[in-house]
């Protein structure tokens, strides 16, 4: 029962992964007794379970998942929300509006319009039926203020970190308040726009380096110099 | 409710074909009953009229002066065109040539094409300006199954059948004179087409065989036995074995069918 | 205006840009050029020089096209009006519409469609320049394309040719061998599970040199498979075993 590859080796879609009693997970498949890879990514062997960590992947909606989108389209009973996935995602004028809905009398696009962002989470999904969105929770809703980046959804945990060890420490160096959707996009509001500049800089830099070694040190180092730069430029600024 | 039935069908098809035998009673390499009926349109300089089982596909040829290809200046042209006539199947619909016509028609061009069947040298009236232009207009006239063997037989069937009206060239300029000339044709090329159905290769494909098969591969033979032309079709694979295992098959069947055509 | 040459194999068995008749042109492929783009890669095999790109899968227009059960697959083969020597008519001609099908069939079968059903991905192919054998780089380009994409898929696709010229069996014909050689056989092959995805054959061949030219073909499909794989690794060369 072999593996063919080392740990976080890079594969390719058709690499044979491992033979045997193995179970395939992310991104492999299995024919026969034989596990392939399906994706470009990053080899995991954990106990028998074989997957692999995509480098390259878009995002599909699951059930229970924040993501921030943008309002692409106001209809008759709701609105049409992009999310960055395959699927267009709906969200309900019911689920937004308190008072009974009367598509004769109500002007969707003065509630939401095309355009707007908005923080919502996936309530409902499969394969035949586009996701449908929620905003009915604390935290979720329309995005009045902040700045958005988008991301390759896959590379959203290593964003987090271990037990979030990452995202707080951006948090905590740059003062800003973070959202990640599950669907790479990332809403990063701060006191200042140079702090939202600084958090920006640094999800980035993440993004460009997540496979590499000693990034957290890297990332520290990184927010430290910019705001050593950020204070010079205040000085010379106030000086003339 | 259709997708259920054919659902079913695919289950009987590929149950049967995995016992060697087919719904309608042939075996896998067996063709259908093929009827050829030559010079049914008068106006045309050729026709002729193919049944391949309920298959039905008419070919008509027409003879014209035009201008040669630039890189091949004293040559004669051959034009090939398929129309999936509405009539023919519920699925056909009007407009201009679709991918599935025009495949249909390059495969057929290119058996007779690549089996140097016709000397083209012969048609040149003046070299890098005139020469003539053979059409080949080929009609589906009902859909049951592997056109482009029904296509190419009633092609080359028309070809066979194709007379020229006698000419002379003064000044340049062609000249019609009583009587006709048939064209010459050496060669006899013949498609041969499979469908891979749960990994086995059955021939001459009908309607129900096609809308459950992985893929499709056409090999055209000619009378030496050598293989001019060839088309993998469809959204399935073959393995190396079975292309060659279907050249094989495709070369007897194509001297079948020319025995029983007398070719 | 070429002339034709009098011989396309020398004394020495050497074609005329000096290849032995079992030798690939010089090819380069490079992924992730175009940004606007799902997934892209580009290719040069000899003079053939070919972009591929990628689009989805996305929600697909018109709307009665999608498919409960998969995503559609559809692909756009199209040669620039200046890549070959006489300029070609930037309309579709009836050998693109039928390369565009047949290099969708070969890429087809190495997608996993059922997983996004009512989807569909769209594969633009643009050849900036022809010499012989474009389907098949293009093939190549494209399936490198839609890994980049990040689309599931069952093993990559490549593709080569393998033909008749002077009555010596060759791998990879360029314009010329294609245009003035005996036979051409374009292949292209998912390696990893030996299914040959594209067969298409136009000349004369006996069974034999049939044979023999297919296999020549599968081979090099299989010498272009590793660079193909190579390209693809080569945009996160810096990834290459770094422990976390």
């Amino acid at each position: 029962m072999p593996t063919f590859f080392e740990r976080r080796q890079l594969v390719t879609p058709g690499d044979l992964l491992a033979e045997g009693e193995y179970i395939p997970g992310e991104n492999t498949y299995k024919v026969d007794q034989k596990i392939y890879a399906s994706k470009l990514g990053l080899v995991e062997y954990e106990d028998k379970k074989v997957d692999v960590v995509a480098l390259r992947a878009f995002y599909v909606p699951k059930v229970g998942d924040t993501v921030i989108g943008t309002i692409v389209e106001v209809g008759f009973n709701g609105w049409t929300v992009d999310i960055s996935s395959p699927y267009p995602a709906l969200l309900r004028a019911s689920d937004v509006l308190s008072r009974p809905f009367r598509p004769q009398r109500n002007d969707l696009s003065e509630v939401l319009n095309a355009g707007d962002l908005v923080i919502a989470k996936i309530i409902d999904y499969d394969r035949a039926h586009d996701p449908q969105l929620t905003v009915s929770e604390p935290g979720l809703g329309k995005i009045t203020r902040g700045q958005v980046v988008e991301i390759t959804p896959t590379k959203i945990p290593r964003l987090i970190g271990r037990k979030g060890s990452m995202i707080s420490m951006i948090k905590k160096e740059t003062d800003c308040h973070i959202i990640l959707g599950h669907n790479g996009t990332i809403l990063v509001t701060g006191k200042r726009l140079e702090n939202e500049q600084l958090a920006i800089m640094a999800i980035h830099k993440i993004e460009e380096e997540s496979h590499t070694a000693g990034l957290t040190d890297r990332i520290t180092q990184m927010i430290e110099k910019e705001k050593k730069k950020q204070k010079e430029e205040k000085k010379n600024e106030s000086k003339t | 409710m259709s997708s259920v039935i054919v659902g079913l069908k695919r289950k009987q098809i590929a149950q049967l074909i995995a016992k060697g035998k087919r719904l309608d009673g042939r075996g896998l390499t067996d063709y259908r009953e093929i009827k050829v009926e030559q010079g049914i349109i008068e106006r045309a300089e050729g026709s002729a009229r193919v049944l391949l089982g309920k298959t039905e596909v008419l070919a008509g040829t027409k003879i014209e002066v035009g201008k040669p290809f630039p890189d091949t200046p004293n040559e004669g042209v051959l034009t090939v065109n398929a129309e999936l006539v509405p009539l023919a199947s519920p699925n056909f619909e009007p407009g201009p040539p679709n991918e599935n016509s025009i495949e249909l028609a390059r495969v057929v061009d290119r058996g007779i094409r690549e089996s140097k069947t016709i000397d083209f040298k012969k048609l040149c009236i003046k070299p890098g300006k005139k020469v003539f232009v053979v059409f080949v207009d080929v009609y589906v006239l009902n859909h049951d199954g592997n056109l482009i063997d029904a296509s190419a037989l009633a092609a080359l069937a028309a070809l066979l059948n194709t007379k020229m009206s006698n000419y002379e060239i003064e000044e340049d300029e062609v000249k019609i004179k009583p009587g006709y000339t048939p064209l010459t044709l050496t060669k006899h090329p013949i498609a041969v087409t499979f469908a891979k159905i749960n990994d086995k290769l059955v021939v001459d494909p009908w309607l129900e065989e096609e809308q459950t098969m992985d893929t499709r591969l056409t090999i055209t033979v000619d009378d030496e036995g050598n293989i001019c032309a060839m088309q993998k079709g469809g959204t399935g694979y073959f393995t190396p074995k079975q292309v060659l295992e279907a050249a094989k098959i495709a070369g007897e069947k194509a001297g079948e069918i020319r025995k029983k055509l007398n070719w | 205006m070429s002339r034709k040459p009098e011989k396309l194999i020398d004394k020495k068995g050497l074609r005329l840009d000096g290849r032995k008749p079992d030798e690939l042109r010089p090819i380069k492929i490079e992924v992730g050029v175009l940004p606007n783009t799902d997934g892209s890669a580009y290719i040069q095999q000899g003079k053939n020089k070919i972009l591929a790109g990628v689009y989805g899968p996305r929600e697909l227009h018109p709307k009665h096209l999608a498919l409960p059960d998969r995503t559609v697959l559809r692909c756009r083969y199209r040669m620039a009006p200046f890549s070959v020597q006489e300029r070609k008519s930037p309309a579709p001609s009836r050998r693109d519409i039928e390369l565009s099908k047949v290099i969708r069939e070969a890429l087809e079968p190495s997608v996993f469609l059922e997983y996004y059903p009512r989807t569909g991905i769209d594969i633009h192919i643009e050849v900036l320049q022809a010499d012989g054998g474009t389907r098949c780089a293009s093939i190549t380009a494209a399936s490198l394309a839609l890994a980049d994409a990040g689309i599931p898929m069952q093993d990559l696709v490549t593709a080569c040719a393998a033909g008749k010229v002077d009555n010596t069996i060759v791998l990879d014909l360029m314009d010329t061998e294609d245009k003035e050689g005996g036979a051409d056989v374009p292949v292209a092959l998912m390696p990893n599970l030996n299914a040959i995805t594209l067969l298409q054959m136009d000349g004369i061949l006996s069974l034999e040199e049939f044979e023999k030219a297919a296999n020549l073909a599968l081979e090099g499909c299989r010498k272009i498979y590793p660079m193909q794989k190579e390209a693809l690794k080569a945009k996160y060369v810096s990834v290459k075993e770094v422990e976390e």
